[in-house]
């Protein structure tokens, strides 16, 4: 009966594994749902901003704001969301390598890459790969705030403002459902105004102090704030990913633990039949 | 019925309020505005301060404590698009300074130290925030 104990003792160590497979399935689940409506609570600020932008932008034909001008590409700034914890499928990777495949593209047009990571995995990737890190920001937790996010997205703006970038793209996730989440690559600036029909307006705002700081104010907000959505899209992402994966990982559990009780049986029957065999050889031979 | 108009109090993290108004009073850069029905449109940055949403006939008030932001206003709409957290030019300076600072030490592992910028930050929020409350008490009292 040696294999026996043996056996029963991986059955145990498997079901405490799955134990927590199932505890931390349950956790990402109550956690998506939050993230998914912090996730809408998001929109309606960046929907505003966006129609307070198209209006201005329209009604103030002199003054271009450098973020609405498109100019010729020599580098391009990165910002690249991931996770700050793993067990999450295959997420962050799909992430990176799209990711990465944008970089080798621009980078055959002999166009440089600044790279702004936020959340600890993508940072462990690309310190292992090699990338021309200038900002960073991890830690954020299931409920990222936009304070904390402000330093790292203005070097990058910065950077923009002072023309070391012509370009910021933002690499994320896309929430698209539960089962479903879509590595997104977006171009923030220079931001392409949608063509609208014509000046339908024939009124302006009364600016206080001027148009000028008001533009740059609201430019800046909405960059933010489309980050902003893009880490928050990105927990649910997060969360979602981790469900599934805890869930085919519990499932697979369950497998394995059938499996083995069979062999445990198996193991079990064969020791009595063995000792039954054994006590009757025994008694004849009296 | 007296006129009345819609308030949105919004922030990128979250909506902070929602509903009809007969008067709205908002920490401009240049002073405080009072908005009422039918104002021209407009739009103003906002100093950190509290914003008061007058209701009712009976002066019912919800007093919001905003760190700067932005008013839009429109004949029948109020926007006040809310910052998260106080905003001054030399502190977001420091901020990105900051975070450069992180990312070149990440790379380097070392270990982060007192963080100045954001104490005098935190300071200066706590202090508007103290004094909204007791001009509250004040009010009540």
């Amino acid at each position: 009966m040696a294999g026996a104990k043996e056996i029963r003792t991986q059955i145990k160590s498997i079901k405490n594994t799955q134990k927590i497979t199932k505890a931390m399935e349950m956790v990402a689940a109550s956690k998506m749902r939050k993230a998914q409506d912090r996730m809408l609570a998001t929109r309606p600020y960046a929907e505003k901003i966006r129609q307070v932008i198209g209006h201005v932008a329209m009604a103030q034909a002199e003054y271009r704001h450098p973020y609405l001008e498109e100019r010729e590409v020599r580098r391009v700034g990165m910002i690249i969301v991931s996770t700050d914890r793993g067990l999450c499928g295959g997420l962050n990777i799909n992430l990176f390598k799209k990711a990465v495949a944008a970089m080798r593209e621009w980078r055959d047009q002999e166009v440089e890459v600044d790279l702004c990571l936020v959340g600890t995995k993508a940072l462990g990737f690309f310190k292992r790969m090699g990338g021309n890190v200038v900002s960073k920001v991890n830690g954020l937790g299931d409920q990222p705030r936009l304070n904390d996010m402000i330093g790292t997205i203005k070097v990058m703006l910065d950077a923009y403002d002072e023309g070391r970038i012509d370009r910021l793209v933002l690499v994320e996730n896309e929430f698209v459902n539960t089962m479903t989440q879509q590595p997104r690559v977006s171009t923030l600036l220079p931001l392409v105004p949608s063509e609208e029909k014509e000046l339908k307006h024939h009124w302006d705002y009364i600016y206080e102090p001027d148009t000028k700081p008001v533009l740059d104010t609201l430019l800046t907000r909405y960059i933010e704030s489309v980050i902003y959505q893009g880490v928050v899209e990105n927990v649910a992402c997060e969360m979602a990913a981790r469900m599934v994966a805890m869930k085919s990982a519990s499932d697979n559990a369950g497998d394995l633990i059938n499996e083995l009780q069979l062999v445990y049986n198996k193991a079990r029957q064969a020791a009595i039949t063995q000792e039954i065999s054994e006590i009757v050889s025994g008694a004849a031979a009296v | 019925m007296a006129m009345t108009f819609h308030v949105d109090i919004v922030s990128a993290e979250e909506s902070i309020y929602s509903g009809t108004a007969q008067m709205v009073v908002a920490p401009a850069e240049g002073g405080e505005v009072g908005i009422l029905p039918r104002h021209a449109q407009y739009i103003a940055q906002l100093k950190p301060g509290e914003v008061r949403v007058r209701v009712s006939e009976s002066g019912e008030e919800h007093h919001i404590f905003i760190s700067g932001g932005l008013l839009e206003v429109q004949p029948h709409v109020v926007t006040i698009l809310a910052d998260t957290a106080i905003r001054a030019k030399d502190l977001d300076e420091a901020e990105a300074l900051e975070a450069k600072r992180r990312a070149e030490a990440a790379l380097a592992d070392h270990k982060a130290d007192f963080d100045y910028a954001k104490a005098q930050a935190e300071l200066i929020e706590a202090a508007a925030r103290l004094r909204m409350i007791e001009k509250m008490r004040k009010h009540k009292g």
